[in-house]
């Protein structure tokens, strides 16, 4: 056995028997905890699936989260009220169907991806960066803007979606639904990675020309990735206003994007387990050192600087001994 | 809208965009020659302000306050480069997006713990406080032209520093030839704490500058971060040239939309959604303005050196 079977044999090991574990020790909030931690490892996969894989450094990426967590905060307010959806045509009162609200989730989060993308994969590098985090900055000004949906001050979840048979209240449902979907996500950006079109993306990373001149339509392939990260974004959104049964514009702004990237290099980027162990690191390390002191960033960020200077590779990296993107 | 008005906000954007300016004109140095990102530069705005504001409460003076706001600012960043970024230069990226974000925290946290939670106040030094009537019928506060030239002068400072210097060639040179002006004797990792000292003074000074018109408080540097970033793409990142220009640009953009988008909304809707919809448009309209310009031309508007 490798260090990387044992690593992820390890950790599918906790998280398989995390809420059994907590509630045997007496601390069952700590399946909520985890339920958040696999959220966002959601988002940092996918964010992964360009940032570390297609060299796309989207740091507008809450701005396909929040999308996500709108479109279900907007259609249960709807349900909730009986109210038509005044923007659509129809008088559509909304739902709270899971199988409607999250498909709808995923889809206009990859809309809005396909749109976005295909505007700021013009530039390149850093101006790559700016511009999606400029479209990102838009939506959080504009979801301010709309008094309808609570504005600043965001929209409460009357309700969480309707799963039957599942019962998404129930702590322990929930944790392995969102496990369950996190599981099948991996799989999905694993065949992607590893399929033709995996490969023709980590080419544009190493060397976009090069790729050009084989005749690859490089700008399809990126777009077609960045649409696809959008939409794990958008599921991850989805998902995490059923869990604090709260969506608001805070969920799109920058600082989001910033620490779902920070999660991605923090973990190992270019490799598809390291953005969930960023994920549980650096939510985790918020919570254990703020009950430890008030003052807990001045723990977390000399931190993070030493992580960059003597962990290349990320912890990932550092557990299974492997660099950066040789997953 | 009248005429006076417009020339008011005209001169509100300009003093806006001096402010950036001496933020954007650091970062874009760091950026286009020492090929750094570092999102740590506001933290810097942060320290010259808090300083500026200690040290002009304890003196009572408001110029021995901005000076020792700048010798904080450019002390800080030069410690944060000497223990942590010199070694990012030749790394990712990301790697320098993860380990400024890393000093954000940290730099915030310290400033908490040495401050305190409030938010610090510093009213305009006396002899800046009135107002002055360059427009005729409009007194403007003499404490804002003021904060324009001193970015004026700065600007032309700066460019005399890149253009005719010693050092500044030995800038221009090592964003283009690293190798080679280190192969001529010149020890570039001091001139890059130089650079990178220069940078954070700047930060500091705006800090400073801008302590008597806002709340001085932890965050205040991200808040302004963003829109530094917005100004040096824009510009066109390494171009100091590009840094003034868009700068000015966004200034201007932003205290427009500011000023006159709730008024124009107001003819669409009622005045509490018009309010809310104008601001929400204004604070939308400058990463309007950068989409708009890097669909037009991806490398921003002005090209750096050799960049």
């Amino acid at each position: 056995m490798n260090r990387r079977t044992i690593v992820h044999s390890v950790g599918l090991l906790i998280l398989a028997t995390l809420p059994v574990v907590a509630e045997a020790m007496g601390e069952p909030f700590l399946t909520t905890i985890a339920s958040r931690v696999l959220i966002y490892a959601i988002a940092a996969v996918s964010l992964d699936l360009i940032l570390g894989f297609g060299a796309m450094v989207s740091f507008g990426h809450s701005a396909f989260f929040g999308i996500g967590a709108y479109v279900v905060g907007i259609l249960t307010h709807h349900a909730f009220n009986s109210e038509a959806i005044a923007f659509l045509p129809g008088d559509w009162t909304g739902s709270t169907a899971a199988v409607i609200q999250w498909p709808l989730a995923i889809l206009t989060a990859g809309l809005f991806a396909l749109v976005i993308g295909a505007l700021s994969l013009r530039t390149q590098g850093v101006y790559f960066i700016m511009i999606t985090l400029a479209f990102a900055q838009m939506l959080y000004y504009l979801m301010i803007s709309l008094p309808t949906y609570g504005g600043e001050d965001g929209l409460n979840l009357w309700e969480r979606s309707n799963l039957p048979p599942f019962d998404l209240y129930d702590d322990r449902e929930f944790y392995y639904l969102v496990l369950a979907l996190l599981l099948a996500f991996l799989g999905l950006t694993r065949r992607i990675v590893s399929s033709r079109f995996g490969m023709v993306l980590k080419g544009c990373k190493q060397n976009e020309p090069r790729m050009k001149a084989l005749g690859f339509p490089t700008y399809r392939y990126k777009l077609t990735a960045f649409v696809i990260a959008g939409m794990g974004a958008g599921l991850a959104g989805a998902l995490a206003a059923n869990h604090t049964e709260f969506v608001g514009p805070g969920m799109m702004h920058w600082t989001r994007s910033g620490e779902i990237m920070v999660m991605v290099i923090l973990g190992g980027m270019g490799t598809l387990i390291g953005p969930v162990l960023g994920a549980a690191t650096l939510l985790l390390m918020e919570e254990v050192l703020s009950n430890f002191t008030e003052h807990w960033m001045v723990i977390l960020g000399p931190f993070l600087v030493l992580v960059v200077l003597y962990l290349r590779g990320g912890i990932y990296g550092w557990l299974t001994g492997r660099r950066n993107g040789d997953d | 809208m009248t005429l006076v008005l417009f020339l008011e906000q005209t001169l509100n954007g300009l003093q806006q965009g001096v402010m950036l300016f001496l933020l954007a004109a650091g970062l874009t140095l760091v950026f286009g020659i020492m090929h750094l990102i570092n999102l740590a530069h506001g933290s810097l705005y942060m320290v010259g302000a808090y300083v500026t504001a200690s040290v002009t409460l304890a003196s009572g003076n408001f110029a021995i306050g901005v000076l020792a706001g700048m010798a904080a600012a450019g002390a800080t960043g030069v410690v944060i480069e000497l223990l942590a970024l010199r070694r990012l230069y030749a790394r990712d990226h990301l790697d320098q997006v993860l380990a400024t974000f890393g000093v954000i925290l940290t730099v915030n946290e310290l400033t908490k713990i040495i401050w305190g939670p409030q938010a610090l106040f510093l009213s305009t030094p006396t002899w800046l406080s009135g107002t002055i009537e360059i427009i005729p019928g409009a007194p403007y506060p003499a404490y804002r032209l003021f904060i324009i030239a001193v970015g004026l002068l700065v600007g032309i400072v700066l460019r005399h520093l890149i253009v005719n210097t010693r050092l500044g060639m030995l800038i221009r040179a090592g964003a283009t030839h690293r190798e080679m002006v280190g192969a001529m004797g010149v020890d570039i990792d001091r001139l890059f704490t130089v650079v990178f000292g220069i940078g954070a003074m700047l930060a500091g000074l705006a800090g400073a500058m801008a302590g008597p018109m806002l709340a001085i408080e932890v965050g205040m540097g991200e808040k302004i971060l963003i829109l530094t970033f917005v100004v040096i793409i824009i510009g066109g990142i390494g171009s100091v040239r590009g840094a003034l220009v868009g700068a000015l640009l966004v200034g201007v953009v932003d205290t427009y939309g500011r000023a006159f988008l709730p008024m124009i909304m107001r003819t669409f809707f009622e005045p509490s959604t018009a309010d809310s919809v104008g601001a929400s448009l204004s604070s939308m309209s400058i990463y309007v303005l950068m989409a708009v310009v890097l669909i037009w031309r991806p490398r921003g508007l002005f090209q750096a050196y050799g960049g």
